[in-house]
This record gives structure tokens, sequence and C-alpha cells, in this order.
């Protein structure tokens, strides 16, 4: 192909054309959108919507009940991205090795993925139910410890959601690992057992190195989905009890959707994009150095 | 060729003006096989009204459904009536997105009918001297109480308790543990998730507070009498110990009470035929303890009229309306639902007699009516009952004191609701 | 010895992990008094089956779904396609600007911008329609991505062979790359159908009715009820829409892993 022949030009362009129009119109343009109507006020029956410059986001400056989300979501990806990753990878592990079962393990750590959260939330409303829920069953019943109100509990509420990504995510971020792993050929091991090297050591000079950019591949899904994912408390707690277990995406569809404050649910949506985007840079930046590859 | 034409033509002049298809949301906050009723009722009235179509459209719970009314006003495709939570009339009044039943009630048999309504439901029906909603699928608060539990606590098995005194007392009776001090039956349950602010109304009606004005810009949450019954509410769980504590589910609060986790519970009379058939014991329904008086807030939703809807199609919604809330057919559904049947004539009916003789529990919501004050409803209403709720449930998981936290709430409500009260 | 823990650790975790799938058979087999109570002896029933089939049309849902997920990954497949041989094998003006502003969706996703494409829908009053569902993400950037990354892989010299055969550039893409990429397609696949298929946010922002909302609407509006939470019922309806991709889970699941492999996303 010539350089920048025009034919190429313009064959370029047009085979491109129908996703770029798409991803305008469907990402570009709303996030700027978002913007611009952050900067206006919330259009009611026939008033239509002014400039108000920053007051909606003086307005979440002040609002107890944004830094309360905010925080939320920060301890929530915090709990969630760092245990979900070592999940996989420890399950992955295991499933590649000769460990009896592996079909059945592989099925049981893959099964969550496949079911939709919003089915399984009301399960897990189940199991933390008190005294006859599946865990007090098991923490109550056998073990003898006092009953808990897992869900009901500010301090509780969160962990417990937490548990459910966990188990959500984990089990797809395994594929992920899985299939790097049987791509590592396996004389790079030999080559350390001949060395004398220890199984952890092992792990932690070769095989985690070259897990690197599955790792990085694996955070960036994870990251998105700890913002992205608020189906279960739709059905398990409905951000209660008193914004304890609320995240930025669930109070932007209040706000958006329920209080129909448009204005202010897209200075809500800025500030998540912002972090998004943070997170985005400060990833491709810093572990762009420490990817090892083969 | 020319022949053919005319014939076709005739023929269609002939054929009868197009159906009036009146399309309605509605919601199904209670289980059994609702929606069969809801396709029953608009088969009926097509088979007596030819010319109109029905089309019910299924659309989840209240909430969903308001967002769903209100999604498809803003997006141009509006049902053209729609059965939603009594307390959206304000929303739906700023949104500009419904028009008064008076508009096209005109005939004076139509006023009489917007009359034949109980005066409890139609207090979230009317604001500005206008009827904004029909009652249709209403509901108060009762409390329903396990029999068996009542006797081996020593109880009467047959008298629940009538003031806030007997219930704490009651309840410390029922409470009970087991060998290492684990609670192994609470006495009372009062659910605090989802939408606490209404089971927190069966508490300060019954203390003679009021939350709200009639028009619904302003709000008394921190009322000294408001606050006593909050602290009444905590006390319950945290001095009484007779309650869980933390934060109650409503979804759960029912199976509790079959699983003989709790000896009373508080929820809505709609449940009526969910606890009929799944208590494995005799359980009693009683109005909720009074206080300085009786009362409880009414719940559930009205038929309201949407303004993106064409005269024709307004005319045919009023026949429905008025058919599906006509005496026989409000008894009917009633009985099939555990709602309460809206209107006193209704009761009347011999199906409805019979039905409360078999069962005389169903009757307890119908008596309580006189006793039953409006839900709280205001201006952007979700809004100002989230700072409640949320004031509620940081009270009961004992964040902050009652006092404080509705003073919190009422503080968050007075800057929502300023801009209405010009 | 640690091996033995190290089996019995995995084990532990694979049973914790299926629990909730396992709760989810007993309840809906089991009529529901046995909700909570876990009696070996207690009589099987369909009937919960029967009345999460009576009370919400799934029958519809199911439909809807099954059009919505093979309507998206259709026009991922061939918008992806055609996009990343574009970047993969042109130079055009803009190119690495375009490339940058198509990975920008990778991070903010359609799922976070439901206030604005909410009101786009609107204006395009395509609301309540299976095509609001699936508009939003059929420009894929995961998918752009990934296959651009294969067809660079693809030998030029495939290509040029194919050139001097006399094909035009659409007819290489069909007959060179896009046979050469097949695990990439499968794996993409099989994430794009998981993910729409379980979707529950946009969709139950954007449809209003039956006649567009997919199964884990249905579900959602099904089981949240005053009336309190019924597990048999809802547990039968979870074992009836989660039922397709659990079994081609099942009989693919190697399938699965294997196209993760050589689809070589790592």
């Amino acid at each position: 192909m010539t350089r920048a022949s025009s034919r190429a030009q313009i064959h370029g362009w047009l085979l491109l054309l129908p996703a770029a129009v798409l991803l305008a119109l469907f990402t570009h343009y709303p996030v700027l959108a978002t913007l611009w109507h952050s900067f206006h006020s919330t259009p009611r029956g026939s008033r239509p919507a002014d400039w108000v410059g920053l007051e909606n986001y003086r307005a979440l400056v002040e609002d107890p009940v944004f830094w309360q989300v905010l925080g939320n979501n920060l301890w929530f990806a915090a709990g969630t991205i760092p245990a979900s990753i070592a999940l996989a990878m420890l399950m992955a592990i295991w499933v590649n090795g000769k460990i009896t079962g592996r079909g059945f393990l592989r099925l049981a750590y893959f099964v969550p993925t496949v079911l939709p959260m919003i089915a399984v939330a009301n399960i897990w409303l189940f199991f933390y139910t008190p005294t006859y829920g599946l865990l007090e069953q098991f923490t109550v019943g056998l073990l003898g410890l006092p009953s808990h109100n897992w869900l009901g509990t500010k301090s509780t509420v969160l962990s417990c959601l937490m548990v459910v990504t966990i188990w959500k995510e984990a089990g797809f971020f395994m594929i992920f690992y899985l299939a790097a792993l049987q791509a590592i050929p396996p004389s790079l091991g030999e080559a350390a057992a001949i060395e004398g090297a220890g199984r952890w050591y092992c792990f932690r000079r070769v095989t985690f190195p070259l897990l690197m950019p599955t790792t990085l591949f694996v955070l960036v899904n994870a990251v998105i989905n700890s913002f992205r994912l608020v189906d279960h408390i739709v059905v398990m707690t409905r951000g209660g009890p008193d914004n304890a277990s609320s995240l930025l995406l669930y109070y932007i569809y209040d706000v958006g959707f329920k209080f129909w404050d448009s204005a202010y649910a897209s200075a809500l949506t800025m500030v998540l994009l912002a972090i998004l985007a943070a997170a985005a840079i400060l990833q491709f930046a810093l572990l762009e150095r420490r990817i090892h590859y083969q | 060729m020319r022949k053919v034409l005319l014939l076709v033509v005739a023929a269609l002049i002939a054929l009868p003006a197009s159906a009036q298809e009146i399309s309605f949301y509605y919601p199904v906050a209670v289980g059994g096989p609702i929606a069969k009723i809801i396709d029953g009722f608009a088969a009926d009235f097509e088979k007596e009204n030819p010319g109109i179509k029905i089309k019910p459209i299924y659309s989840g719970t209240y909430q969903e459904s308001i967002v769903k009314a209100l999604t498809a006003h803003k997006s141009g495709e509006p049902p053209v009536i729609s059965v939603l939570l009594s307390t959206d009339m304000f929303t739906l009044i700023d949104e500009d997105a419904i028009t008064p039943w008076d508009a096209v009630a005109t005939t004076a048999d139509d006023q009489q009918w917007i009359k034949s309504f109980y005066p409890a439901f139609m207090e979230n029906s009317q604001t500005g001297g206008k009827t904004w909603g029909i009652p249709f699928q209403r509901s108060t608060i009762v409390l329903y109480w396990n029999k068996e539990a009542f006797k081996e606590a020593g109880l009467d098995p047959n008298r629940a308790p009538a003031t806030w005194k007997e219930m704490a007392e009651y309840a410390q009776k029922l409470t009970r543990h087991d060998a290492s001090g684990k609670t192994t039956q609470w006495g009372v349950e009062v659910p605090s998730s989802g939408f606490p602010y209404w089971l927190f109304q069966g508490f300060t009606t019954p203390n003679n507070v009021v939350l709200m004005n009639k028009d619904g810009n302003t709000t008394y949450y921190d009322n000294p009498a408001v606050i006593e019954a909050l602290q009444y509410w905590v006390d319950l769980a945290q001095k009484q110990k007779v309650m869980p504590p933390g934060v109650i589910e409503w979804g759960t609060t029912p199976k509790d009470f079959f699983e003989r986790k709790v000896a009373m519970m508080w929820t809505t009379t709609g449940n009526l035929t969910n606890v009929r058939a799944n208590a494995k014991f005799d359980f009693g329904v009683a109005m909720l303890p009074a206080n300085k008086r009786r009362g409880s807030p009414t719940g559930g939703g009205n038929f309201y009229l949407f303004k993106k809807s064409t005269p024709q199609q307004q005319a045919a919604a009023l026949k429905f309306v008025k058919w599906v809330t006509s005496p026989r057919h409000a008894a009917e559904w009633g009985i099939a639902t555990g709602y309460v049947a809206v209107r006193p004539d209704a009761w009347d009916t011999p199906e409805m007699k019979k039905y409360v003789e078999g069962f005389p529990a169903a009757a307890v919501a119908r008596d309580q009516l006189q006793y039953s004050v409006a839900e709280l409803s205001t201006h952007d209403n979700q809004r100002v009952t989230k700072a409640l709720n949320d004031g509620l449930q940081a009270a009961l998981t004992g964040g902050k004191s009652p006092a404080d936290a509705l003073k919190e709430a009422q503080r968050e409500a007075d800057r929502i609701l300023r801009p209405y009260r010009k | 010895m640690t091996r033995a823990l190290e089996t019995i650790g995995a084990w532990l975790l694979a049973i914790l992990w299926i629990l909730p799938l396992a709760y989810a058979f007993w309840t809906a087999f089991h009529p529901p008094e046995f909700a909570t109570r876990f009696d070996l002896s207690a009589p099987l029933t369909l009937q919960n089956f029967a009345n999460a089939w009576n009370a919400a049309p799934f029958a519809r849902y199911f439909v809807n779904t099954v059009l919505l997920v093979t309507l998206i990954l259709g026009a991922q497949l061939v918008l992806a396609t055609l996009a990343a041989y574009a970047f993969a094998r042109y130079e055009f003006y803009g190119r690495d600007v375009m490339f940058a502003l198509v990975l920008v969706q990778l991070m903010i996703m359609p799922d976070v911008l439901i206030v604005e494409n909410y009101r786009t829908m609107a204006a395009l009053n395509l609301t309540d329609t299976i095509a609001a569902i699936g508009l939003p993400y059929v420009a894929s950037a995961f998918g752009i991505f990934l296959l651009r990354q294969t067809f660079k892989t693809i030998p030029r010299e495939l290509d040029e062979a194919a050139r001097v055969e006399g094909a035009g550039p659409l007819r290489v893409l069909w007959e060179v790359y896009v046979p050469l990429s097949r695990p990439v397609y499968i794996a993409y696949a099989l994430v794009s159908v998981s993910y729409h298929w379980n979707n529950f946010l946009w969709p139950l922002i954007v449809t209003n009715t039956v006649g567009s909302r997919p199964l884990t609407v249905g579900l959602q509006v099904f089981s949240s009820s005053d009336q309190g939470i019924d597990w048999s019922i809802i547990t039968a309806a979870t074992l009836m829409t989660s039922g397709p991709l659990l079994v081609a889970f099942l009989l693919f699941q190697r399938q699965f892993v294997q196209s993760f492999m050589r689809a070589g996303i790592r």
C-alpha cells in the first residue's frame, strides 16, 4: 500500500466510518454533552435549562451523600480488585495443574460469570438473612456464634457486597490467566526446577512476571467493573442502610432516574468519568514499564 | 375495476370507527396471578364496550412504574392511564404529565362517582381543589400476630396489643432465648429497608402528628412528637431488645414470620393472601396499636390520566376506570389481591360480605380507614422521602440519635422544598 | 503434604463458589416450605417452574434476549472487523488519533453514560426498542482492539498473494484475514454474548414494555414484590433464564478456554 495514496485514505476512512460514527454518538458525544449539561440547571416541565456555571459542582461538594458514596466506591474498588485478581490467579494455577477433579473445579469457578447478577443477588440475599439464612445456619447453628444483621448494619453491608462481587468476578478473570498459563512454555518451569528452585520461588520469579500482561488486562477490567456493576445493590440493599452500600453509578441512577435531576446527575457522571480516566492513565503509565513481554 | 373500488370504499365506510386503544402501565406489588386478573378485567370490559381496546402493560414495582411512566412521557409515547403510587401526585403535576380527572368527569354521575371513595384514600388523590388520582389498589399497614406463639407465651391468643405499652409488654414476653443467650424468637419486627418512612407513619399517626402539609411543600420531621415516635421505634430494638437491631429487610419479614423467627410483624394488608397461604399456624390481623389515638398511613396506587392523550382516549379511559372501580369489580379486586376495596359500597356486595364472613381478618384494614391519614407526599417526593429514609435508617442502626437524625432530615427537606413555597 | 492441603483448599473454594447455584437447584425443585430447610426427604416438585412461567411472559423475554444478543454480536463483528482492518493495514491521516479515541471506550463504557445516552435515545425516538439497548454497544473498542492486534500478526505475504490473484481489499479481508482470526472471533463472541445476556442497568432504563424487555429486566421486575421474597419462584425463574448459558458453557468448556488461549488475550 503506497503511503498516503488517496485511494488508501478514502478506503481507510470508509472502513472506519460505521464504527467511528457510533462511537462518536454513544461515547464521545455523551462525554461532552455530560460536561455541557453539568453546567446547566435541570429542565422541569415547561422551564428550560439555564446556565448555572459551577453551581452543580458546588452542590456536589456540599452533598454528604456524594462523599459517602465516593468513599464507598473507593473502598469497594480497593476491596474487590486485588482480591478477585489474586483469587483468579490462584484458581488458574490450581486448575492448570494436575489436581483431582480439575473439570469440576473449573466449572465451579466459572459458573458465577454465566449467571446474571440480578438473579443471584436474590440468592445471596437469602445467604445473608439473619438466623435462617445459609450463612447463619452455619455460623449460628453450627458454630454457635451470635446472630448478626449482615445487610442491615452499616459496618458490614459493604463488605458483604464485596464478597458477592469477588465471587462473580474471579472466575471470569481465571479464564484469562488460564489461557496465559497454558501459553507459558513448560521448559521455563523445568529449567527452574533443575536449578533447585522451590514452587514459590518459581512462581514469584518466573510465572508472575510472565503473567503481567494478563494482569494488566484483568486489572483494567476489574477497575471498570468496580464502578460499573451495581445490579446487586438494586436487589439487595437499594443503597441502604443510610447510603452505606450505595456506589457512585447507583447514586447517579437514583438522581437521574428517580429524582429526575439530570443536571446534578451529569455533574456526578463527570466525577465518575474523571476517576475512570485517571485510573486508565495511571495504569498505562505506571504498569507499562513493569510488563515483561515474552 | 371502478365497481370493485366503490365496493371497497363502501365497505370501509360501513366499518365501525377504529377502536380506541387505551394503554396503561400497572405495577405488581403483591404476588399472585395479578397479571391474569388485570387481563381478565381488560377482556371483560372490552366485551361490554366494543370499540375500546385496553392494553395493560405490566411495568414492575411502583418505583419502576413511575420511572417508566415518566420516561415514556418525556420521550413522547406515554400510556393513556397508569396505576402509580398515590404519593407520586405532586411529581407528576410538576412534570406536567397528568391532567385532573375533573376535566373529563364532568357529568353529575361522574361527580357522584368521585365522591364515592373512602375519604382516607382521597387525601393523597386531591390537591388544589382538583382530583388527580382515582384510588385503585390501596392498603394500610396492619399488625399480624402468631396466635400459637401468644399461647406459648401465656398471652390471650385472640387479643392483639392495643397500645404501645401493650405491644412492648407482649413483645417482651414473646422474645425467647436459648441456653446460650441467643434470641430464637423476636417479639416484633417493623421492617425498615427501602421505604421506612411508610412504616414510620405507623408510629407518628398514633402519636397524633402528621409529617407534611396538604400543599406538599413543608415537612415536619423535627416536630417533638415525631422524634418521640422514632424514639419508641428505636427503643424496641436497642433498649427493650424485642426487635432485631439494624435495618430489617422488608422482603424477608413475611418469611421471618412464617419461620416463627418473630411473633408479630407490621406489613401491608396486601400481604394478607400471602400470609394466609404460607403461615402454617393460626394467625390474627389487627389495627396498629394506638398511643394518643389509633392510626396508620394509607398506601398503594391510584389511576392517573396522562396529558398527552386525545379527548377520545380520555373519554374511553374514564369509562374503563369507572368500570374497574365499580362496587362489583372493586370487591373482586380486593378479594383477589388483599388490597382494601376502595369504596364503602364494595363492602356491601354479596361476594365481599361472604368473603369477610369466612375471613374476618380481611375487614381489619377497612375498619382502620377511619383512623387513617395520607401517606407522606410532597413535591420532589423521592428526594424528600429519601432524606427521611436515610435519617430513619441512621437512627435504627444506632449511628445517630433520633433527634439528630430527624433534625438533619428536616434541614435537607427544607432545602429541597424551599423553591416550591413561593 | 502441601499438595493435599492445596487440593482440599481448591475443593472447599469450589464448593463455596457453586453454593448459590446449588441452592438455586434445591429451592427451585422443592416446595416453598423447604426453601430454608434442607431436609433431604423433602418431595420434589415442578410447580415453582410453572408458577414462574405464568407470572411473567418469559417466552417473550427469551425471544427478546436472543434477538438482542445475536443482533449486537452480528453488528459488533462487522463493525469491528472493518475498523480493525482499516487500523491494521491502511495508512491515513488521523489514524493514530482515531485509534486513541477508540481506546477511550475501553475505559468509558456506555454503562456509565446512561443519563446522556438515554437523552439521545429519546431524541432519536428509539426508546423501548431492542435497537436502543444494543446501539451504544455495537461499536466495540474491545473488539476493534483485539482484531487489530490479530490482523497485524497475519503475514503480508498472504495478503499480497491474494492481491496477485486479483482480489480487491474486501475480498482479501474476507478470504485471508477473517478465517485466520477465527479463535479471536470465537473468544470475542463468547465474551460479548455473556456480557449482553446478563446486562441489566441500561436495558432497565431504556425499555418500558414487555415487547423489548430482556430476561434480566424481566427477572428483576418480577422478583421484587411488596409481598416479600419467595425464593422458590425466584430460583425457578433464575434457572430458566440462565439455563441456556449454563448448558452452553457445560458443553463447550474446553473450546471456551482454548479459544481464549489461541486468541492470545493476555
